[in-house]
């Protein structure tokens, strides 16, 4: 490790630990009310969602409108885990089994609809998705469409939190590495990458069983904190929701995604005053925002220490 | 027998207005390779311009039928110039995003107007049953499956022979080959969002009469289904979105009278699965191979 990449290394190490001990001491002395402490949960889970889906639609560039479902197993498979099991430390357990249920699922939908491009990979996604749901609503053991109720609620902030940073880590330095560059360069052209040597179907398939895995505890999270689960809060709409969070963030770019996933969850909450208003005002923010910038928040650009430190210095230089 | 022949026909009158939304779908994605999400929505808003113009202006059947027509028309236009025109050249993801801002915010401004809660819809069409043998055939079933046939072959008969048909399929095959010999682009695709959004509206009347309830989601479901069914037959191909139209409406009424209710949209969705696995491009489409 050369000065430089220390010096980044402690600086982003000494920027995490003062977020975690902000965050840490707000909700640890109670300075948050609960209101806020659930808007807060519910942005964790969708910055983990957001950031896993923009592995298959921003670094692998397919579109896939099915994550909702992949939430979902991981949510009833979380759920079931933790009732049926009276084990200790049942609840890192019921996360783990919820993303291995869910990239189970990832893999076994990826594999055939993989195969396909495009638009037609959105659409395919879009009906395994609903079908997934379906599935649910119809399986007696699930509770079905009359939900799935005494799951114990011990999703708190600093465990979601926790599977954030480790989520957000892992995607980071994957994209930084051999197999994100593979991944990258099946985006930017897979005959061209496949003819270069790279496993284009290994790799598309990690990617999505890899975001299906997140998705799956992001899923568990939701499903310990709602205590109750309903296929249906599962859908199309909902696969939609975080679609518009990547896409928003900026295809391609994980800070992106988590701010926007923060801002989204935020976003409506804020406008409640409003009540009616509300989603009106969202709606016109979603047109508004993609006419205006149609790559999104920070395109493929990162947030990054290093950079505004850099540009500080640089502005110094030019100044002095 | 005679139950399969009921569902048969109940899935034909249902699949004629899924194949009329799904002809709104194919048209605008052969001519700018758009998913339109709002499409459903312009079901939805023709459900409700024709509630109104029926209750309170209580203008007779066709006068409403026609302006809410017309008023969906001129609201596709308007969509795709305000919100889509801009993003021609933009990553298409992003007009496909702009696509589902319009499906919410014209779902949240006519939950504004007119409140969430559903409506009845007003039937203002007597048509007598139509018996044959020992099967009966209801008036409404008939006069769906003929408007749907009707429109089907005037708008094949509108793109094959009519000047502006024929610089739809000239932009849907090339839009810049069609703009350098001379096509004007934006009123052709003017031309096509309009078509699909009248379209949409006929669908709309005709869904709302046989399941007489309006609400601002009616348009979700209905419009899944037929973007499925212009998957189904090949999206971008006319007579593929006719096909995928009745077949998932035959193949939706045959689950519901034989299988289970709950199952039947998994039905759907499994056709749509094993149609894109077996032929990506859908029943009718062409397999174009890649150029590297």
């Amino acid at each position: 490790m050369d000065a430089a990449a220390r010096k980044l290394w402690i600086m982003n190490a000494a920027a995490l630990a003062a977020v975690s001990a902000a965050l840490l001491l707000a909700v640890g002395t109670g300075m948050v009310s609960p209101y806020i402490q659930d808007v807060l949960i519910s942005s964790l889970i969708n910055i983990i969602m957001a950031v896993s889906l923009n592995l298959v639609c921003g670094l692998l560039g397919y579109l896939a409108l099915g994550h909702a479902a992949f939430m979902g197993v991981g949510a009833y498979a979380a759920a079931l885990v933790s009732i049926h099991w009276k084990v200790p430390l049942s609840f890192p357990l019921a996360l783990l089994m919820g993303g291995v249920a869910a990239a189970v699922a990832g893999a076994a939908i990826g594999v055939p609809a993989l195969r396909l491009k495009g638009d037609y990979l959105a659409i395919i996604t879009l009906g395994f998705g609903e079908i997934v749901r379906i599935i649910m609503n119809n399986m007696p053991i699930l509770g079905g469409a009359r939900s799935l109720r005494g799951i114990p609620r011990v999703t708190t902030i600093p465990a979601a939190y926790a599977v954030v940073v480790v989520c957000v880590a892992l995607m980071f330095t994957l994209g930084r590495s051999r197999h994100g560059r593979a991944i990258l360069s099946i985006r930017e052209d897979e005959v061209a990458a496949a003819s270069c040597g790279i496993p284009a179907t290994y790799y598309k398939i990690l990617a999505f069983t890899l975001a299906a895995f997140f998705a799956g505890i992001a899923g568990g999270l939701y499903a310990h904190n709602m205590g109750v689960l309903n296929p249906n809060r599962f859908n199309f709409d909902r696969s939609i929701e975080y679609l518009v969070m990547v896409v928003l963030g900026g295809m391609g770019s994980i800070t992106g995604a988590v701010i926007a996933a923060v801002v989204l969850t935020a976003l409506p909450e804020i406008l409640r005053p409003l009540s009616d208003y509300r989603m009106l005002i969202y709606s016109l923010a979603l047109i508004l925002m993609m006419l205006f910038r149609p790559d999104g928040l920070l395109g493929t650009a990162e947030f990054s220490l290093a950079g505004i430190a850099g540009r500080f210095r640089r502005g110094r230089g030019d100044g002095g | 027998m005679n139950t399969l022949l009921t569902q048969i026909i109940n899935g034909l009158h249902v699949g004629s207005v899924y194949a009329l939304i799904a002809l709104g779908y194919t048209m605008v994605y052969g001519i700018v390779k758009l998913i339109n999400f709002a499409h459903g929505d312009v079901i939805m808003v023709g459900a409700y311009a024709a509630l109104t113009l029926l209750t309170s202006a209580a203008l007779p059947f066709w006068a409403a039928a026609l302006l809410a027509i017309l008023f969906c028309a001129a609201l596709g236009v308007t969509v795709e110039r305000v919100a889509y025109k801009p993003l021609r050249s933009a990553p298409r993801i992003s007009s496909l995003i702009t696509t589902i801002g319009v499906s919410f915010f014209l779902q949240n401004s006519v939950q504004m107007l007119f409140s969430p809660t559903p409506r009845p819809f007003p039937i203002r069409i007597n048509v007598p049953t139509l018996v044959v043998g020992n099967l009966k055939v209801s008036g409404l079933t008939f006069v769906t499956i003929l408007v749907a046939v009707a429109l089907m072959a005037a708008l094949e008969m509108f793109v094959r022979r009519a000047r502006m048909g024929k610089a739809m399929r000239a932009v849907s095959e090339d839009l810049q080959a069609a703009q350098l010999m001379g096509v004007n682009i934006n009123t052709t695709i003017s031309m096509t969002f309009a078509i699909g959004a009248a379209l949409a509206a006929v669908g709309a009347i005709l869904y709302s009469t046989a399941y007489p309830s309006v609400s601002p989601t009616m348009g979700a479901m209905p419009g899944l289904k037929a973007f499925i069914a212009a998957v189904l037959g090949g999206i971008g191909i006319m007579p593929g979105a006719m096909l995928g139209g009745f077949i998932m409406g035959v193949a939706e009424s045959l689950t519901k009278g034989y299988i289970s209710t709950q199952l039947s949209d998994a039905v759907v969705f499994g056709i749509l699965i094993v149609v894109l696995l077996v032929k990506p491009s859908g029943i009718l489409g062409r397999h174009v191979s890649e150029k590297v």
